[in-house]
């Protein structure tokens, strides 16, 4: 709403009289599409021009700090991973090295076989993402569509694991990676070691069957009168109504899965199947600077790339993981 | 979002027409499994079997085995003998409990001096810029999306104690002596803090914002009508309306760093002289690093202490976030 917005406004001039001008009339069009009416300070505050240049100030001194904090050490990431590495041990802080060394970057693919290790971290992504979908969207299906009568009793045992803290887990999980049942073999040092326990997340669950629950109902009724069967509901009617869930889950799933470093550690301790995040920390003491600077920012690459094309879904479930808003 | 809590707790309208029949048939029919077939059990079940069979093996199981293993002594190769409360004694008579102990609450301690009012106060400021809102948020953010095991390996280099390392560099253009980081067992915590505090900052602020633009414009207006300036708003307004949001974020702190492992690992394996070892870490040297093979009673034995800590602590969590989203 704009009905605090001040109704003096100058018709636009092709040179503004003051130099605040332009940028009050820009502020005012923001706030008058802004999500929120109002904030601590009203208009009323913002006109007053102690208020104005201190909150002016204050705005610019943070915008200054979180370009030093959130974007400079990935900028010096960046540019130390082309800078040859006597350049970044001598003067780490320089702001023109002597010359490019883009070499790193291929010498970090090839030589240190950064890329296998890539590809291994999207293998496992890639998994725990199809493996997490699955079991959260076949689950929730049931509990909150068909909803059975042991439904209820399924329901509680998957939100009590959300107070069993990962900890708890590690050892025996790992035994039975060790000795999975039925299989009769380890599943140690294989993708399935991690693709498989990243299913058992009652935290998707919960948010598919939330959104599974706001799912108007006639539509599945009117489906099944049509003469839908249960398979028929879910991939027909259920799923394509479920792709913003989908979205959220999947986002979620690989960043998770890219960032995930003490259970791979543990169970893909061979080098052939290991992810970036496992390996990185073996190669640092045997790789020039230079070039496992290089490696670092190509394991940073994908999930900044992700983060800024999902911002909406980061900044709007990434705090409390989507607990307080739905 | 009223719907979190009053959704799991709907009655059943199920489309399926057995379930409009009158309770007295429908309570017939249940014992027969022909007709739960006919009715769609069976696809029911199939629908729910990846759910039970992974959470059944990954999830359900393994947290019994715990509370088995605890108790047991196990070696992976003879069979494993019930020991009583050995596992846990071990734990008590090692002098290491108590120094992870103490560790991780300075950890906490520390992460909450650092961590707890830097995003209140960036949240207030940023709630009221106007302009480019979304560039504030997105670069305070970007720190948390940097995989972690990428941002400690670089803040490792950055932590370089020798003089020609990024954070000596900088601390010496304002005349500050280069400091040993990581090296000290001193400086040790202090700078593995700061680096959490950096790679988790942005998300605590994301919850401050999202709260603070759920705070009634009225309020504010009302306060203006008494004659209240920023101040005061900021005071008697603003923190009373987030005295909620603010236990959850302490509550969910506490619950992070209780775990925390990546750091201590990475950093400094626990060192110097174990001024790092954490409580995780403990546990899994306990288990994986112990030269004498795995000691997995000890280690889940102490998983289980503090796994009924943190449980304790995240009850308290969704009581309260329970709470907070149906109003």
């Amino acid at each position: 709403m704009t009905t605090t917005l001040p109704t003096h406004e100058p018709p636009v001039a092709e040179a503004p009289p003051a130099p605040v001008e332009p940028s009050r009339r820009r502020r005012r069009r923001d706030r008058g599409t802004a999500e929120a009416d109002r904030g601590i300070l009203t208009g009323a505050d913002w006109r007053r021009p102690r208020v104005r240049v201190t909150a002016g100030t204050l705005h610019i001194v943070m915008l200054v700090v979180l370009l030093a904090v959130g974007l400079l050490p990935l900028l010096w990431l960046m540019k130390s991973a082309i800078t040859p590495t006597q350049d970044t041990l001598t003067n780490p802080m320089g702001l023109f090295p002597h010359g490019f060394a883009f070499s790193n970057l291929a010498k970090a693919w090839n030589d240190v076989h950064i890329g296998d290790f890539f590809f291994n971290t999207i293998a496992m992504a890639a998994g725990e993402w199809a493996v997490q979908l699955i079991v959260a969207t076949t689950g929730g299906f049931a509990l909150s569509v068909l909803r059975p009568k042991y439904g209820r009793i399924v329901s509680g045992l998957v939100l009590a694991t959300l107070f069993v803290p990962a900890v708890v887990l590690l050892v025996p999980l790992y035994l039975t990676i060790l000795h999975p049942p039925l299989i009769g073999h380890s599943l140690i040092n294989t993708f399935w070691a991690v693709w498989l326990p990243a299913g058992a997340s009652a935290f998707n669950v919960v948010l598919v069957m939330r959104f599974f629950d706001n799912l108007p109902r006639e539509v599945f009724e009117a489906a099944r009168t049509d003469g839908a069967g249960t398979f028929r509901l879910f991939f027909s009617i259920v799923l394509p109504m479920s792709k913003p869930i989908i979205g959220v889950v999947s986002v979620f799933a690989i960043n998770a899965a890219w960032a995930d470093f003490l259970w791979p550690n543990l169970v893909l301790a061979d080098i052939r199947v290991q992810p970036l995040s496992v390996r990185l920390p073996q190669i640092q003491s045997s790789t020039d600077l230079g070039v496992y600077l290089a490696a670092l920012a190509i394991a940073t690459l994908i999930p900044v790339v992700i983060f800024l094309i999902f911002q909406r879904t980061f900044l709007r479930g990434g705090g409390l993981g989507g607990a307080v808003k739905g | 979002m009223s719907a979190s809590t009053s959704s799991l707790a709907a009655p059943a309208s199920p489309p399926s027409p057995a379930h409009t029949a009158p309770p007295d048939q429908r309570a017939r029919r249940r014992h027969n499994p022909i007709t739960w077939v006919q009715r769609g059990g069976l696809t029911t079940l199939l629908f729910m079997l990846p759910m039970l069979i992974i959470f059944g093996v990954f999830s359900w199981s393994p947290i019994v085995q715990s509370v088995i293993m605890s108790f047991q002594k196990t070696n992976l190769v003879t069979a494993p003998t019930f020991v009583g409360w050995d596992n846990f004694a071990a734990v008590f008579h090692d002098p290491l409990f108590y120094t992870a102990i103490r560790n991780t609450g300075y950890f906490a301690l520390l992460a909450m001096l650092f961590g707890y009012p830097i995003p209140l106060v960036a949240a207030v400021i940023m709630s009221e810029v106007r302009r480019m809102k979304g560039l504030y948020s997105v670069l305070a953010y970007l720190p948390v999306v940097i995989p972690p095991v990428v941002s400690v390996l670089l803040w490792k280099i950055f932590y370089d104690a020798s003089g020609g390392g990024v954070f000596n560099t900088i601390l010496g253009w304002v005349g500050i002596p280069p400091q040993p980081w990581i090296q000290d067992a001193a400086t040790a915590m202090p700078s593995l803090v700061l680096q959490a505090t950096w790679a988790g900052a942005g998300s605590t602020i994301i919850i401050y914002l999202a709260a603070l633009t759920g705070v009634s414009p009225e309020l504010y207006d009302a306060a203006e009508v008494d004659g209240a300036g920023i101040w005061k708003k900021i005071w008697h307004v603003t923190m009373p309306q987030l005295r909620g949001i603010l236990f959850i974020t302490l509550i969910l702190q506490v619950i992070a760093t209780a775990q925390v492992f990546l750091q201590p690992y990475l950093f400094t394996s626990g060192g110097p002289v174990n001024s790092t070892t954490t409580i995780l870490l403990l546990i899994y040297q306990y288990a994986f690093t112990n030269s004498l093979g795995g000691a997995y009673g000890q280690a889940t034995a102490l998983s289980l202490m503090l796994a009924v800590f943190l449980a304790i602590l995240s009850l308290a969590y969704f009581r309260l976030t329970a709470r907070w989203s149906d109003k």
